[in-house]
């Protein structure tokens, strides 16, 4: 059963997500900035991952390129300001559909009876760039089901 | 979805009483009084409650017998249910990425093995 919370209050800038995870926290500091790692489950949607990049370091560039199932492609980029093993890591976020509007997040890792708890931070330029991040998932769901109706179409 | 009505139908919701109604009036409509009679409240006090669901569009009342019976409107409810179908869209994402990454820590621990510890 999953922990995971988001919370986002109204007026705010911020998202935070915090979850728990069955593993160390070097283990778990590491699915995050290890390239072959990420790549194996960061999609902001259930598409593929491409790591571009990922220097996970004070002033490193990261760039992830996630591809759907009928080539569409999306890039993400930034930079890291911070990566302190295994507890914090300090990076900007950037959608390359929108470009200008990046984001600072900062995700923090403890060690608890041996399972990790993460909190993740988003801090957004505007409540609206927030509010635009959290009703994503409206129209990423739509899109998605564009692309199923697409594959649907194209099997008739 | 009009920024008004959703205003509308939150305040009216914001009570437990005036749930309890909406509730009831799912099993069917209901005259004010069989509404009153699981609360220790004064009819007036019901009718309070009645008028800002009313106001809100999420009862009717009408008018065909001499009591009046009140019935429950799902439109405002389903204004709800879209507005919030949006944040359990990004919910479930985060939750379906945060699975996979459940996954990909098992496997690593799979292949570490039990002898194997990194020393952080």
């Amino acid at each position: 059963m999953s922990d995971l919370k988001v919370v986002a209050e109204p007026g705010s800038h911020e998202i935070v997500i915090t979850r728990s995870f069955d593993a160390p926290r070097d283990q778990v500091f590491k699915a995050f900035t290890d390239p072959e790692a990420v790549a194996q489950w960061w999609g902001l949607r259930d598409t593929e991952t491409l790591v571009d990049e990922l220097e996970a370091r004070p002033g490193g560039r990261w760039r992830f390129v996630e591809r759907s199932g009928n080539g569409n492609e999306d890039g993400f980029h930034g930079v890291y300001h911070d990566a302190v093993a295994p507890e914090r890591i300090v990076y900007t976020f950037e959608y390359e559909g929108m470009p200008g509007h990046v984001l600072l997040e900062t995700i923090t890792f403890e060690e608890r009876d041996g399972r990790t708890h993460m909190t993740d931070s988003s801090v957004f330029q505007s409540v609206a760039d927030r509010d635009g991040m959290l009703q994503s998932g409206m129209e990423s769901g739509a899109a998605e089901s564009m692309d199923r109706l697409d594959e649907y179409l194209a099997k008739r | 979805m009009r920024a008004d009505r959703l205003d509308e139908t939150f305040a009216a919701l914001a009570h437990p009483a005036r749930r309890a109604i909406l509730a009831r009036l799912m099993a069917g409509e209901a005259s004010v009084m069989e509404l009153a009679e699981p609360f220790e409240m004064s009819l007036p006090a019901v009718s309070k409650h009645l008028k800002v669901l009313e106001r809100a569009g999420l009862i009717t009342r009408g008018r065909e017998a001499q009591w009046r019976p009140c019935r429950l409107d799902a439109d405002p409810l389903r204004e709800v249910a879209d507005w919030v179908e949006g944040y359990r869209r990004f919910w479930e994402q985060s939750e379906r990425r945060y699975e996979r990454l459940d996954q990909y820590l098992r496997r690593a621990r799979r292949e570490e093995g039990p002898d194997d510890h990194d020393s952080g």
